[in-house]
């Protein structure tokens, strides 16, 4: 790539497929990456839609004190299922399963990923364990109401389909095991002539440092949920506190994986930020090198901070300060990269468009959500809001406004890319507004309701929530119709939107120096890469919308 | 990139890398280790909280059992990396052998845990049983262990003797050859893997009194 021309047009991957099938075929036994990337797209989008109609729910039975729409049984059963399918099916493969797969190969010249047989075996196996939910939901038993955090001793005595639900959850995470090792070794094998470590774009630091939690985390969730199963089956007493098990024994395996998964949900987000906020302020970033330790550090420190989801569950002194402090210092590297982005800015030439409005709505409500994360990460105050609206705000502000709001982010700046189709530029604008709208009046009531007491879990509450609650129910319904209506958009724009060129925001990672969408091979010759990642000087002989 | 008209889609790449390769078997054994580690940890826990019960519990283990499995499976590890070495000096016949001889081992290892298992149920010494149930909670927690530690490490050499029986499929039909046996490589890998694991469960359930 280094003199920066467009490549001549060649037929995309959509017309040449990796085997000689034809049809659906042609997708179902494919080994192209892309193909992968967009068969992990609709499916994790289809569950993406079912989570968060049954959120919508949720929020409906909140609209009044007592039963509005259904009962507590069935409230149990929703906001488990809320958890499991938003959790397991959507945000922790979402970004490295979709955009990983089909970005991380282009991004470091390769043609495919190391193993891609395997990475269309993980694709089924997560679609095996999405078919295990939806089984779990209707064979005789009920669908599972333990929370998605599964804890003993409820999770061994509830007569639902635990066992099936969290089998589910096991297979998944194989899944994400087998991604991740195909990630690492991909980029550690697979980078351009030139691709240096340092010369990898910051979407690909991100992704390789997340494989790294998905191989170093996820095992032990394997075996804690193996365990669970066991204890129901055959009631070996390991968890049981009937049996003399210990149920905090339990919670902290949990959380040795669970933990570090929220890293795996953020990580990958905070690369795509860092891909869009230097494309669209055509700067370089400032401090590659710390963005990038910042992504290892998390991923190191992270996994070290388990314990401060159980504060109130009965440990040592000792041990929640200690956890408390990694708490804090894990909060450093995130704050890094706030500052970074934030720098990168300055001097920039900002073009505003839609994927940078989206990062401009990270940075706001991953703020918020971070943040208050600090008050729960320090011990006087979390015993005060422990197990309160506080922090299912805290855990969407985080989740849903860091990883949540970047998965429309990476979706409206990699559409045209993808698909070789723009959306309705003036659409995507309102749906960023009214998304910012609808997700604040949807989540911030629950700080304050939090903070007054309001348990988390609850179908019913106290007419002094009133207020509160119809706030936050009325954002609900904000958000969710915006969800829906750019759905419906970009749906429109994939066979109705004008062409797009193969580098229509001015872009200088390699993704952007082949054709939109890009050819089945990536690279008719693999780039010799002579560049740093984000050198907006090579616009100057590349092709691209001004 | 220049921009010469050859169809690069045309023409499959065949990708071989058995760097890559093992790397990612590294990588896979690496979550093995992890996903045992989780049942260490517990192990750990339980026998500092019960650790009166649990030197009780383990007397009632055979350790010359133990101690034969122990010398069948270091012999199979043995063997699998004989058929390496003998796949690289392109005798084929004796890899397939060696191969063989391990698959045989890896038998008799698991007709050892039947008849230790079926001892142990034989004795009501089980999951729930009234027998077991009966007994001290650090009692129950042993053999809770014992019974998912040694039967998910089975579970293992299962796995890893039906991915024996594929290679030596392959070994037949010349796909693992002398100049491409990585997929061999990795198969030992893992077979030494579950003899690893063997290692530390043989001392923890058997030796430690």
């Amino acid at each position: 790539m280094s003199n920066g021309t467009i490549a001549i047009a060649e037929k995309s991957f959509y017309e040449v497929s990796t085997n000689k099938h034809s049809g659906i075929l042609s997708w179902l036994l494919t080994t192209d990456h892309k193909r992968i990337g967009i068969m992990y797209l609709v499916t994790i989008a289809f569950f993406f839609l079912v989570g968060a109609t049954i959120g919508l729910f949720m929020r409906l039975e909140l609209l009044t004190p007592g039963r509005t729409i259904m009962g507590a049984q069935t409230y149990n059963t929703l906001f488990t299922l809320h958890g499991v399918i938003m959790i397991f099916l959507f945000i922790i493969p979402g970004l490295p399963a979709i955009f990983g797969n089909f970005f991380l190969p282009i991004q470091i010249g390769a043609r495919d990923v190391a193993f891609p047989r395997l990475n269309l075996l993980s694709y089924y196996i997560y679609v095996i364990g999405a078919i295990l939910v939806l089984v779990s939901l209707f064979i005789p038993g009920g669908p599972i109401d333990t929370g998605w955090t599964f804890y003993i001793p409820y999770s061994i005595r509830t007569g639902t389909n635990v066992s099936m639900a969290i089998f589910a959850a096991f297979v998944l995470g194989f899944s994400s095991i087998l991604t991740g090792i195909n990630f690492v070794t991909t980029v550690h094998r697979l980078r351009a002539p030139g691709m240096t470590w340092f010369k990898m774009p910051l979407f690909v630091w991100a992704t390789y440092a997340t494989a790294w939690i998905q191989i170093i985390a996820t095992p032990v969730i394997g075996i804690t949920i193996l365990l669970v199963i066991i204890e129901r089956v055959f009631g070996v007493g390991i968890f049981d506190p009937a049996l003399g098990g210990d149920p905090i024994l339990y919670q902290h395996m949990f959380w040795i994986y669970s933990h570090p998964a929220v890293y795996i949900m953020i990580l990958p987000a905070m690369g795509v930020v860092s891909e869009i906020i230097t494309t669209f302020s055509r700067r370089t970033i400032f401090g590659y090198v710390p963005i990038a330790m910042s992504s290892l550090a998390i991923a190191f420190v992270g996994y070290l901070v388990w314990a401060h989801h159980m504060f109130v569950s009965g440990m040592s002194d000792t041990a929640t300060w200690i956890f408390s402090l990694l708490t804090f210092i894990v909060a450093l590297p995130s704050g890094v990269k706030i500052f970074n982005w934030v720098a990168t800015m300055y001097k920039g030439s900002i073009d505003p468009q839609v994927p940078f409005l989206w990062v401009m709505n990270f940075i706001f409500l991953f703020s918020i959500g971070g943040l208050s994360g600090l008050v729960l990460g320090s011990l006087a105050t979390d015993v005060h809001v422990t197990d309160t609206y506080f922090v299912v705000a805290h855990f969407h502000y985080v989740m849903f406004g860091g990883t949540g709001t970047i998965f429309f982010g990476a979706m409206h700046y990699w559409f045209p890319k993808m698909f070789g189709r723009m959306y309705n530029k003036k659409f995507a604008t309102i749906s960023v507004i009214t998304f910012f709208i609808g997700f604040n009046m949807l989540y911030f009531p629950k700080f304050i309701m939090g903070y007054m007491g309001m348990p988390r879990r609850y179908y019913d509450y106290l007419p002094k929530f009133a207020p509160l609650q119809e706030v936050s129910t009325i954002g609900s319904w904000i958000l969710v119709g915006t969800i829906f209506f750019i759905t419906g958009y970009l749906l429109y724009a994939l066979r109705n939107g004008p062409k797009a060129s193969g580098n229509p925001w001015g872009g200088v990672t390699l993704e952007w120096h082949i054709p939109s969408p890009p050819p089945t091979e990536n690279f008719e010759e693999i780039p010799t890469i002579t560049h740093e990642p984000y050198d907006f000087s090579q616009l100057k002989e590349m092709e691209y919308d001004k | 990139m220049t921009n010469s008209h050859q169809a690069a889609a045309a023409i499959p790449h065949v990708h071989r890398d058995d760097v890559g390769a093992r790397m990612g078997m590294w990588l896979f054994l690496f979550t093995e280790v992890l996903l045992f580690g989780g049942l260490f940890l517990a192990y750990s826990v339980y026998r500092y909280d019960y650790h009166e019960q649990f030197r009780l519990a383990a007397m009632d283990l055979d350790t010359g059992i133990g101690t034969l499995n122990t010398l069948i499976l270091l012999t199979s590890s043995l063997t699998v990396a004989l058929s390496i070495a003998a796949i690289q000096k392109k005798n084929k016949f004796l890899a397939m052998a060696m191969i063989s001889f391990t698959l045989l081992l890896a038998l008799f290892f698991m007709i050892n845990k039947y008849f230790e298992w079926s001892g142990h149920i034989a004795e009501g010494l089980y999951p729930k049983s009234p027998e077991l149930l009966n007994m001290k909670n650090g009692e129950i927690i042993f053999y809770g262990l014992y019974y998912v530690m040694t039967g998910l490490h089975g579970l293992h050499v299962l796995v890893g003797m039906a991915v024996l029986s594929f290679m030596l499929v392959f070994i037949a039909k010349d796909k693992i050859t002398f100049d491409n046996y990585v997929k061999l490589e990795n198969a030992g890998l893992y077979w030494h893997l579950v003899d690893l694991i063997w290692i530390f469960l043989f001392p923890l359930f058997y030796l430690i009194h």
